[in-house]
């Protein structure tokens, strides 16, 4: 049998394929992030409970109700985002005049809440979440077996990457959110309701984080920490990509994935922490980020 | 990215408050507690002081120079593995554990310190979290961790070869003195030239780079005092639960740390006192109802962001300021 640096290819690509899957994830992630970030300078500590939010809003979906995948993959990031619009309404929108660091407190108090809740409800173990039947089965393609749903996850991570990046960089309407990250009093004086233009960017940002939670209960299983671990390697994504650029952000979660799914093939034991390595090495060389701008 | 400090070091502007309310509040707290092992359970009260400590140690660098580090638990949690495994596997008394538990964070903190330094404000604290993630996943990984164990049935043993500690009182007493020293070795830095060049630091860095400090020098230092502190007051609790655990590394505890800073009092001497003393006997209560811990503490979390912003302390500081 053929090796590739003495490794069994179906060994390689399966660990590649399943980094691509965590890099759909990280990208997901932090490009909400970095929209929040943009437009409310603030920190979304809630993000990684509203990932497990929105995996939760589909396993009730179809426990309770039983609304199956596809229809889970609208109705829970349109819930997800209107939590977040209650959120910035009710809250984050309070503290806009003070340190941007409160809004990180807030956040991480708001995710100890949601995520507190939901153990205590529903417990530790994870919830075991069905592949739609459309997607079951795979492919084989000839150096790999490829199951349909992680292509499926895969591609549609991607089609809403770059979705979003055409609508912040290509559109009228992303021209004015830009504005508005740049300057949003000149922005308001021009007639353009700014406030309410935030309070949807965080709706938009987290519902990408409910979509992507969605994506994700096939794969992991429905857990009430399936969101905590998650956010800190995003937040070290964060750190390494800058939040300068939208594509910045999606390009570094899909390598760091890719990255982390190499490292479990030749050295399993640092899987964990490759990342956080990494982001140690990118701030000693460029301390803003590979896609970054000093500010 | 100045203009970030500025507004945490406007709600602690009142720094180390008015001096003869304050020494004589630190003299109650004194007494209260040299007693308090008379009236109290001496384990809850060492619990009590290990985590004031920690969280004293805490408030140095977000309180006084303006940095908010969120991964304060890999030098608490760090320390206590050090000093468990040194005092347990290789027979060390438990002071030479406890410093070598305080050195390593030291250690730590250096490294963690010439990273994040590098980035302010919110990058700051992203960073920091990072960085205490990769100490939690070394804990669960290495070896002499033992994972989801822990190292349990650390011995306290005999304290110099004279003070038995396993003895309720001597531990008490220790470990009050523990907190002490490492309590005025933060009142002195603060009262320092040194402290005030942090203050000057968290009002506007740049003016103070501008008058020819090297700030990062002097955030550093910062840095690695607070760490080998939060160490020292993790090595301390090792020995006093004679346990090392996954709960000490975690973000959580950081998250909490945080918690028990700002309730007390960003930037007051001892608002982290109170803060901690508040946390722990809520989560003492907490264990015995059937409420969710963390759902509880989110939300005094969200409370105190919202309208306690100057925690207990620097709401009384505040209030006395006011009246004259």
């Amino acid at each position: 049998m053929p090796t590739i640096f003495g490794i069994p290819p179906q060994a390689l690509f399966g660990q590649l394929l399943l980094g691509l899957i965590n890099g759909s994830f990280y990208a997901l992630l932090s490009l909400g992030l970095a929209v929040i970030f943009g437009m409310l300078n603030v920190i979304n500590f809630a993000h990684g409970a509203l990932y497990m939010l929105g995996a939760f809003f589909a396993w009730l979906l179809m426990t309770q109700v039983g609304i199956g995948y596809w229809w889970a993959l609208l109705l829970a990031p349109l819930a997800v985002g209107a939590v977040g619009v209650l959120l910035e309404k009710s809250l984050l929108s309070r503290l806009y005049k003070l340190d941007h660091l409160y809004g990180l407190l807030l956040t991480f108090g708001i995710a100890l809440m949601i995520e507190g809740l939901f153990r205590h409800l529903y417990g530790v173990s994870g919830q075991p979440y069905p592949i739609p039947r459309e997607l079951t089965g795979g492919q084989n393609l000839g150096f790999m077996f490829l199951p349909n749903y992680r292509g499926w996850v895969v591609a549609a991570s991607l089609v809403v990457c770059l979705a979003t990046w055409y609508a912040i960089e290509r559109t009228q309407l992303g021209a004015y959110l830009r504005a508005a990250t740049e300057n949003p009093v000149l922005v308001q004086a021009f007639g353009i309701n700014v406030p309410r233009m935030v309070t949807l960017t965080y709706g938009f940002g987290v519902a990408l984080a409910g979509l992507a939670g969605v994506l994700a209960a096939p794969i992991y299983q429905v857990s009430p920490l399936m969101g905590s671990n998650l956010i800190i390697v995003v937040f070290a994504v964060v750190v390494i990509g800058g939040m300068g650029s939208i594509l910045g952000a999606v390009l570094t979660g899909y390598g760091l994935g890719l990255l982390e799914g190499l490292t479990k093939v030749f050295y399993p034991e640092a899987s964990n922490i490759v990342v956080f390595v990494i982001m140690a090495v990118v701030l000693m060389i460029k301390p803003a980020g590979l896609f970054g701008r000093e500010r | 990215m100045a203009t970030d400090t500025h507004a945490v070091s406007r709600e602690t502007a009142s720094a180390t408050g008015p001096a003869t309310p304050g020494l004589l509040a630190m003299g109650v707290l004194l007494l209260v507690l040299l007693g308090a092992p008379f009236l109290l359970y001496p384990v809850f009260l060492m619990k009590v002081l290990c985590f004031a400590l920690f969280a004293c140690a805490f408030n140095l660098l977000i309180g006084f120079a303006g940095l908010l580090s969120f991964g304060h638990a890999a030098f608490f949690g760090g320390a206590a593995y050090i000093t468990a495994h040194t005092v347990k596997v290789w027979g060390l008394p438990p002071e030479v554990g406890i410093l070598l538990g305080a050195l390593f964070s030291a250690a730590l903190g250096l490294v963690f310190g010439l990273l994040a330094i590098r980035r302010q404000g919110i990058y700051f604290a992203m960073i920091t979290l990072a960085l205490s993630q990769m100490v939690y996943f070394m804990a669960l990984q290495l070896p002499f961790t033992h994972g989801e164990d822990g190292i349990q049935a650390v011995p306290r043993g005999t304290l110099f070869g004279v003070f038995d500690l396993s003895q309720p009182l001597t531990m008490y007493y220790t470990v009050l003195v523990v907190f002490l020293f490492g309590f005025l070795v933060i009142w002195r830095t603060v009262n320092s030239p040194f402290g005030q060049v942090l203050k000057a630091i968290r009002e506007n860095e740049p003016r103070a780079i501008s008058l020819g400090y090297r700030t990062d020098q002097y955030k550093l230092l910062a840095f690695v005092l607070s760490a080998s502190l939060a160490g020292l007051a993790g090595g301390t609790k090792a020995i006093v639960f004679q346990l090392a655990t996954l709960t000490d590394v975690q973000w959580q505890m950081s998250g909490e740390v945080v918690l028990m800073t700002l309730l007390g009092g960003l930037g007051t001497l001892l608002g982290p006192v109170i803060g901690a003393t508040l946390v722990v006997t809520l989560e003492n209560y907490l264990a015995a109802t059937n409420l969710p811990v963390p759902v509880v503490i989110g939300a005094i979390f969200v409370v105190c962001v919202l309208v306690f912003r100057r925690g207990i302390v620097g709401e009384i500081a505040a209030r006395m300021k006011r009246r004259g």
